[in-house]
């Protein structure tokens, strides 16, 4: 397992995750991971909701799960999400980071020093400067960046900020993002 | 904004080693991913333009230890925190504790102390002060005198107060503490039966037998090899029907003890088999 893919979101991703989460092939050969900003607690309800869009395992993981091909990892509420060199995943309780915990920022450049040109990482809709950080880090490790078309986003700021101040691949609409995944399973 | 990666691993690594051998405190095994960024933030608080800068400081003025160990480890910390884990104390752990003469609890990397409140106003509730010890350690000694004050920001109480609820409580939650200007300072009585050191989970030893150890989200930055002897540590400091409390996202999946131990609620709370059922297991797994 060589790939990751990662998608990072907040105010408005969510409609975009159900959109795509139905088209992805059932047997994916890397694992996904998302990251997405939620109101504190609450909600492991995310992972139960999105699991119900897709026949591959959704997972809320614990600290030091191994990451597994064709299994969605959600970040946990409340921890920021890191990857260690053998493809583990740490939890982290530090401060915040953009006011967010999880932080799509912590998450893209830890996974890029591990997965190196083979992350890819999208932006999805959001108020949040989040991610923009973390999408040069995976691009300076020349992995892929890709983001929302920000005109198909229900927030804008986000994505807009990731075209204007990070090296983008692909501006890709909901409709494109899981044949862009779907792809990549086919080498 | 990302912190600049100033630190190589190989560098990270030959700092830690350094640090063992010279003042043994070894960080050597902690999770790499999270550790790495805490050394990158000291390097941008305290402003050292290089990997270089950090590394003479730290080898050659010995009171920079106390700060580095201070701003590497993580503190954040609040009372109430995962109400459910307290719900399930409340229900499930305590009532079992209170047949015991004397009940000795365990709260490991306690940090500023907000747990050991909330675990202390849990026993009051539960009519079991009068029996309890409350032995909160932890690596760090600035935090545990922060505990000891029990003297939290009041910003934080109508938090506290919504976990406080959550977990079960029905009182009023201000009734806990006194509050003063920025600060709520926690009734004494729910301190008598505190006692705080300093405790390294890594180098230190089993110093108690306890019925209860909460340790939360202080493994999750240890690696999977640190992680498993400081199970080994808890095991032999914990009596046999004894509770082991972890963080939400912790798990004792991965280690050998997994087999004598069993999840008791849907919470991250194990419960230590008897050595019967100990040897009983064994054989038949
Ligand atoms: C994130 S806090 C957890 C506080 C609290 N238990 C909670 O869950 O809210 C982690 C604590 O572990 C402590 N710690 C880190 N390494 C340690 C070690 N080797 N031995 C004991 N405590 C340690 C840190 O000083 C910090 O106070």
């Amino acid at each position: 397992m060589e790939t990751i893919f990662i998608i990072g979101g907040s105010a408005g991703s969510l409609k975009v995750l159900l959109e795509v989460l139905p088209q992805l092939h059932h047997h994916l050969k890397f694992p996904i991971i998302i990251v997405l900003h939620r109101k504190g607690y609450a909600d492991s309800q995310l992972s139960f909701l999105l699991s119900t869009k897709t026949n591959l395992k959704v997972v809320e993981p614990d600290d030091k799960d191994i990451l597994e091909p064709g299994y969605i990892y959600i970040a946990p509420p409340d921890y920021h999400l890191l990857i260690e060199s053998d493809k583990t995943i740490s939890l982290d309780f530090s401060e915040k980071l953009n006011f967010s915990r999880p932080s799509i920022d912590v998450t893209f450049s830890s996974a890029a020093k591990v997965f190196k040109e083979n992350t890819f990482a999208i932006l999805l809709s959001g108020a949040n400067a989040d991610g923009v950080a973390g999408l040069n880090h995976v691009k300076a490790n020349n992995g892929t960046t890709l983001v929302q078309n920000p005109v198909t986003a229900e927030v804008n700021y986000m994505p807009l900020q990731a075209i204007t101040q990070s090296k983008i691949d692909f501006v890709l609409n909901p409709d494109e993002i899981a044949a862009f995944i779907n792809k990549l399973d086919v080498p | 904004m990302i912190e600049p990666d100033l630190i190589k691993d190989e560098e990270l690594e030959s700092l830690l080693t350094e640090i063992a051998e010279l003042y043994g405190y070894d960080f050597t095994q902690y999770s790499k991913a999270s550790i790495k960024r805490r050394v990158n933030r000291i390097c941008l608080i305290d402003k050292f333009t290089s990997f270089a800068e950090l590394r003479y400081q730290l080898i050659k003025q010995h009171s920079y230890l106390q700060r580095f160990i201070e701003e590497i480890t993580v503190n954040v910390t609040e009372m109430f925190r995962d109400p459910s884990f307290y719900k399930a104390l409340r229900e499930q752990v305590l009532p079992q504790l209170g047949t015991y003469p004397l009940i000795r609890i365990w709260l490991a990397g306690c940090s500023t102390g907000e747990e050991v409140y909330s675990v202390a106003i849990l026993a009051k509730e539960a009519g079991l002060m009068h029996k309890i010890l409350l032995y909160a350690t932890d690596i760090n000694p600035s935090v545990l005198e922060k505990a000891r004050n029990g003297i939290f920001p009041i910003s934080q109480m109508k938090l506290y107060s919504e976990n406080y609820i959550l977990s079960g409580g029905q009182r009023n939650f201000s009734e806990y503490y006194a509050a003063n200007y920025d600060f709520a300072r926690f009734n004494d009585d729910l301190k008598e039966k505190m006692i705080f050191a300093t405790h390294n989970l890594v180098s230190d030893r089993s110093f108690n037998e306890f019925q209860l150890i909460i340790c939360r989200n202080v493994l999750i930055y240890f690696d999977k090899d640190l992680q498993a002897k400081v199970f080994k540590l808890f095991d032999d400091s914990l009596e046999h029907l004894g509770f082991l409390g972890l963080g939400s996202k912790e798990t004792i999946r991965f280690s050998k003890l997994d087999k004598h131990y069993h999840q008791i609620s849907t919470e991250k709370i194990w419960r230590k088999q008897k050595e019967e059922q100990r040897r009983f297991k064994t054989d038949f797994t």
